[in-house]
């Protein structure tokens, strides 16, 4: 029961943080929000096949086993997002370098808002 | 085992790499074996469709390991269909990036369009959900690098948006996979559509939850109002031939709610059962209005087609909320309606860009070539708000008839119509400001007149109206195989019986593997 509340309130603070950040709309928090959403998420994940503590992911003679499965699809959750992550950190940063704004808009709405402005 | 099934995914798998790493100094020798790839897709497209036409379902097992334990590819006659749709778009696409040039404004233009070709086409043929998350980031990779191709501080503002929306969409869908594996273990989507029945009416919390945002997920792809904020501008500042390889990317949305909202959770299906007509139809309503009341308000050309996808995008969604037989294949004629439409018209804006300051829609000078640009946007309008003839008008005949026997009917009809007639009002404002107040307008003295668009970049635009053309002229064959289509997606159990009674590898374990 311990490791499944510490395990439940894990993904619970991360995805809560995760969103928090992820709603700031600025390039470098929501980057850290979307990287937490997916920490959360691969703990989810793995937590998907049920908690066994002690035992083999393999099936064998032995009564107790872990579910081999999540473990291969957390892999995947995990390359994938740290992949992703790269991508989104070098589009961001090239964005924010060429326009000198790390707001994550619409950016036709955004140039009207200035265009008035300056008017 | 036949294995052309795997072909159309293998195939861009090995010519992306060799584009990158052998032909990377060479536009021709990339620009021919993208040609020559896409070719090859169409024909194997062709193969599929044939072979799947008498209703058949071709399965290949992935290192011939039985489902549900291993990875299966599944072809049916919605994915056979899919798959054709996408290679003759990538055709006409390929063709006019390589007219207009766009090829080689960025790098890597040909290896990324292959790769993205592997994703859209994988995502239509798996038969697994994790395997759909996978080739969903194979092909929003791709996506991201064709998005911001060539550059420029607004696409790359509009890409990082686009890539965040996206991320946040894949995190939901891993949520979603988790909640069903650990209330049904397994991924498989015909072992799935046979144990969600077997659950416990007590306990049904993790699979409502996982169909909800299954749901979510899906409707992000496919733009579906209020989850559509990411389209406008991604669309719009997007590359033009990107854009137009776009349109087919909301149809994957629209495919993956399809597949599973007929097969794992029905509409009979008591577990879920008020998912559809109380969420989607609704939200695709919305969707249908905002789209079109878009269309009639952008101040863009761009926009304008954007927002026209987005309302053709809730044509579709209209007619697959319905989940009647009826309306699913009103919706599938509809797609290849839409897909051939909106990437014929985000070309022909590029076209229009190629001779003006920017898109805007005011006056301005005449554009090179404006004659014919404007006769091909006059048609490719009357096809997108759906003005007879052109099949945009049959296929909105055939959801208004499928929507008749509903309960929601009068809603059906009434935003159907009116939203008709403010995205006709748009487009016809668009029309008449672009090219003909044009002819008022007079040139500055001493600008030099754009040099007319290549005649490749006509020949692409031309084949997707041609294509508009004959998906009006053949509507009754093409109605009676979106019905047979429908017919096999709401009886599924040739489908699932085909995957997994299929023998394979640890289908019987024998007493020699201990």
């Amino acid at each position: 029961m311990g490791l499944e509340l510490l395990v439940a309130s894990a993904i619970g603070i991360l995805t809560a943080a995760g969103t928090y950040l992820t709603l700031r709309l600025r390039t470098f928090p929501v980057i850290l929000g979307i990287s937490l959403l997916t920490y959360a998420v691969n703990v989810f994940l793995f937590a998907s096949g049920r908690l066994t503590v002690g035992a083999p992911p393999i099936l064998s003679d032995a009564a107790a086993y872990t579910d081999p499965l999540p473990q291969a699809l957390v892999l995947t959750a995990i390359v994938i997002s740290f992949g992703m992550t790269a991508v989104v950190v070098m589009i961001a940063l090239g964005a924010y370098l060429g326009s000198n704004d790390d707001s994550v808009d619409d950016p036709a709405a955004a140039s009207d808002t200035r265009g008035e402005e300056t008017t | 085992m036949m294995h052309w099934i795997i072909a159309p995914i293998v195939l861009p798998a090995i010519l992306a790499p060799f584009i990158v790493l052998a032909a990377r100094h060479h536009f021709g020798i990339q620009r021919v074996f993208s040609v020559a790839g896409v070719l090859a897709q169409i024909a194997i497209a062709l193969g599929l469709v044939w072979q799947t036409s008498d209703g058949s379902v071709i399965l290949y097992q992935l290192g011939d390991w039985a489902a549900p334990f291993g990875i299966v590819v599944v072809g049916d006659r919605l994915s056979t269909m899919m798959v054709l749709l996408t290679a003759v778009l990538a055709l006409f696409v390929l063709l006019y990036a390589i007219g207009s040039r766009w090829d080689e404004r960025g790098w890597h233009f040909h290896a990324l369009f292959q790769f993205q070709l592997m994703g859209i086409l994988g995502a239509f043929l798996t038969g697994d959900l994790f395997n759909l998350f996978v080739f969903f980031e194979v092909l929003l990779i791709a996506s991201y690098g064709l998005m911001i191709h060539s550059g420029g501080d607004v696409r790359l503002r509009a890409g990082v948006q686009y890539v965040l929306f996206n991320l946040i969409g894949s995190t939901l869908f891993l949520f979603a996979l988790g909640a069903i594996y650990a209330q049904t273990g397994t991924l498989n989507m015909a072992d799935l559509a046979q144990r969600v029945t077997l659950i416990d009416p007590a306990d049904t919390v993790g699979i409502r939850l996982a169909a909800v945002l299954l749901l979510l997920v899906f409707a992000i792809k496919a733009a579906v109002v209020p989850l559509h904020f990411w389209l406008p501008s991604s669309y719009a500042e997007a590359p033009a031939p990107v854009a137009a390889l776009f349109a087919i990317m909301t149809k994957v949305g629209a495919y993956a709610i399809i597949r599973v909202y007929t097969m794992i959770f029905p509409p009979e299906l008591e577990v879920t059962a008020d998912l559809h007509t109380t969420w989607l139809m609704p939200a695709a309503l919305a969707s249908l209005a905002i789209g079109m009341i878009g269309v009639l308000a952008a101040r863009k050309l761009d926009r304008l087609v954007a927002f026209s996808v987005i309302g053709s995008m809730g044509m579709v969604m209209v007619a697959i909320s319905m989940f009647t037989p009826e309306g699913t294949s009103a919706a599938l004629y509809y797609i290849v309606h839409s897909t051939l439409a909106a990437g014929a018209l985000f070309l022909i804006a590029d076209l229009v860009r190629a001779g003006r300051a920017n898109l805007e829609l005011v006056a301005m000078p005449a554009v090179s070539g404006a004659a014919l640009t404007s006769a091909l946007f006059f048609v490719a309008a009357i096809a997108m708000a759906g003005l007879p003839p052109l099949s945009g008008f049959t296929g909105k005949l055939m959801i208004l008839d499928a929507g008749f026997d509903t309960p929601q009917a009068t809603w059906i009809w009434a935003v159907v119509l009116c939203s008709s007639l403010i995205s006709v009002v748009g487009f016809a404002r668009a029309g008449s400001v672009l090219f003909w107040k044009a002819k008022s307008v007079t040139p500055p003295d001493g600008s030099q007149p754009m040099p007319a668009p290549a005649a490749l970049s006509y020949v692409a635009i031309g084949g997707l109206i041609a294509l508009l053309i004959a998906h009006t002229v053949f509507a009754g064959p093409a109605y009676r195989y979106m019905a047979n289509t429908s017919a096999q997606l709401f009886a599924p159990q040739p489908y699932i019986g085909t995957v997994l009674e299929t023998p394979g590898k640890l289908s019987t374990p024998t007493k020699e593997e201990h």
